[in-house]
């Protein structure tokens, strides 16, 4: 390993308070979600993945990395810049006016670590393939990651692009579904079931897998494990069950904190929660 | 009135097909992807020739686009073929999204575009996607006017570095221009020289355009014909130079009349040239069942509704 897991989890703290931080500087964004997937994107970036931070957009020789549900965009955003990407300061300017810290990750303001836009769910499995596919016609071995949220399933394009994964034998491609059963509306449960995803994946041809990922030991084995189920003929499915908010005990678990930002007390409380590894911007 | 005549009728996909599968011997990068209309869009030579290079994505339209978007990260030049429908209004926002906001370097072909698919009625014909796609930021909207030039221009597209949207059509229509022509992406090609009014056409109305020229020759009305085979970007330049000189416009298009290539026009002489234009254009409606040539007489897109346009436009001159 690349770090220690202790290493890894002070990072994870680093990154919960960019989260909170960057949410309470615009007082606008979703931490819910972002707090859940803190270790996944850090185990990705600083474990997990062969990647420079020398952007390039092409990515050629690199494993690569789509987030789907870009509303999540504080979560990745931190990964990136405390990966090296670029500065850690930008991320106060997230969401505010002539940023690259966009609301919604875009490649339209050049931020370096962006290579497709997303906000508008359902798109990024599609464009994880599309990648992976060239991969294998550049002859090229890295693999291509991808994250979705669990509600972000309702859209119907991810099942045309569940269907030709494994038809198209892409198994160069390793999906993670951020699993915390949570959308705006409620529970995914009450506003449209997922039912049983890891059989509906394997209907579908996929090799799942599934994991714990707010916990980094569990995380980092599972993502390890993938890696090695690559190159076999099959998409590997990661199903990666999250709670909503962890990290921050008044956030876990409620979907009330997909999209709301914290007042300056509940800053506090938050930060009080995470301890500063690596100085704040 | 400058003489054209043609030997032979072709349809513009296969001059698309055949461009296709020049670009594909000429750069290993272009890929083409199909949502299982490989024969329709006149694939089947590329899909041949380089199997490794053709992804048959299934009646999956969304899905296509996406993994189109995502082949160009890596450095592939994928064309996506289906009907001009479902190459856009179905798949509208993740071409906003995925390809023109994220700036990927896709090829969106449309085959079967307009009136003139006929026959499967106004689901499968689409009036609206010049408007569509000519208002997405940094993207590229072609409409060319026979075989040679579809060819020509998906050489050509194969070539920009940015998302394009080609359109094209189903039946045969005459061959008019070279088979060696050079297609300047943006750059209006001049048809006729003339004074009393200018033609502003685009895709099959160009060679309507010809014949109306023609006719309104014969009636003492020297006419300038413009082929814009590319909407956006619009050549500023060749029509305000035209309208100068002619001080009337009458527009031809394939389309609704709501944003298509005869707004795009308006929207320039309202700021620039102030000048009266008529429209030959679909009167915002849908289409219906029908043969080509039932439809375009129907809607009026006929050679004689370019000749009533042009009466009537010349009569608004100060």
């Amino acid at each position: 390993m690349k770090h220690t897991i202790n290493e890894l989890e002070d990072i994870v703290s680093q990154v919960r308070r960019d989260i909170v931080r960057m949410v309470h500087g615009c007082q606008s964004g979703h931490p819910g979600g972002s707090l859940g997937c803190a270790e996944f994107l850090t185990a990705l970036y600083f474990e997990t993945m062969n990647h420079s931070t020398d952007f390039k957009m092409d990515g050629a020789g690199e494993d690569l990395f789509f987030l789907s549900n870009g509303h999540i965009s504080p979560v990745f955003y931190s990964v990136l810049a405390r990966s090296g990407y670029f500065e850690v300061s930008e991320l106060a300017t997230f969401r505010k006016l002539n940023s690259r810290v966009q609301g919604h990750p875009t490649t339209h303001e050049g931020l370096p670590g962006i290579r497709i836009a997303s906000g508008s769910l359902g798109q990024g499995m599609s464009v994880a393939i599309g990648a992976a596919l060239t991969k294998k016609l550049n002859k090229d071995h890295s693999l291509v990651f991808s994250l979705h949220g669990d509600g972000e399933l309702q859209e119907g394009q991810n099942w045309e692009a569940i269907m030709f994964a494994p038809h198209n034998k892409v198994d160069n491609l390793i999906s993670t579904i951020d699993y915390n059963g949570q959308q705006i509306d409620g529970p995914t449960e009450k506003i449209l079931s997922l039912e049983n995803l890891q059989t509906k994946f394997e209907a579908f041809g996929w090799h799942v897998i599934t994991s714990n990922g707010n916990n980094m030991e569990d995380i980092v084995k599972a993502l390890e494990y993938a890696k090695s189920l690559t190159g076999k003929g099959r998409p590997i499915l990661n199903l990666m069950s999250t709670q909503m908010g962890y990290g921050v005990d008044f956030m876990v678990g409620s979907h009330k904190w997909h999209g709301t930002a914290p007042n300056d007390d509940q800053l506090a409380s938050a930060l009080s929660q995470n301890k500063e590894t690596l100085g704040d911007y | 009135m400058k003489k054209y005549t043609y030997s032979e009728k072709k349809d513009t996909r296969s001059g698309f097909g055949a461009g296709l599968h020049e670009a594909g011997q000429k750069n290993p990068n272009v890929v083409a992807l199909c949502a299982d209309l490989k024969g329709s869009l006149k694939m089947d030579a590329f899909a041949d020739e380089f199997p490794e290079r053709f992804i048959q994505i299934g009646i999956a339209e969304a899905n296509m686009i996406g993994i189109a978007a995502g082949m160009t990260i890596g450095g592939k030049i994928p064309f996506t073929g289906t009907f001009a429908n479902f190459s856009t209004g179905r798949v509208y926002d993740q071409i906003r999204q995925s390809v023109a906001y994220s700036n990927k370097n896709v090829k969106i072909c449309a085959s079967h575009a307009g009136l003139t698919l006929g026959e499967d009625g106004a689901t499968h014909q689409i009036l609206e996607d010049i408007g569509l796609m000519k208002m997405l930021p940094g993207m590229v909207v072609i409409n060319p006017c026979d075989y040679n030039q579809t060819k020509a221009a998906t050489l050509a597209i194969a070539e920009y570095e940015g998302p394009v949207y080609l359109r094209f059509g189903r039946p045969s229509i005459p061959v008019f221009t070279d088979p060696d022509q050079k297609f300047e992406i943006g750059k209006a090609w001049m048809v006729n020289e003339g004074t009393d009014v200018t033609i502003v056409a685009t895709g099959h109305m160009v060679w309507k355009a010809i014949e109306a020229g023609e006719q309104l020759a014969a009636l003492g009305i020297d006419a300038e014909i413009i082929n814009i085979h590319t909407i956006k970007p619009l050549d500023e330049e060749a029509i305000l130079k035209s309208l100068q000189k002619t001080g009337c416009v009458v527009t031809c298009e394939e389309h609704n009349k709501f944003g298509g290539l005869g707004e795009s026009v308006a929207r320039l002489l309202s700021t620039e040239l102030p000048s009266p234009q008529e429209f030959v254009a679909v009167n915002d409606s849908f289409g219906e069942s029908g043969t080509p040539d039932q439809l375009m007489t129907k809607y009026g897109l006929d050679t004689i509704n370019i000749v009533e346009a042009v009466q009537k436009v010349i009569k608004r001159k100060k």
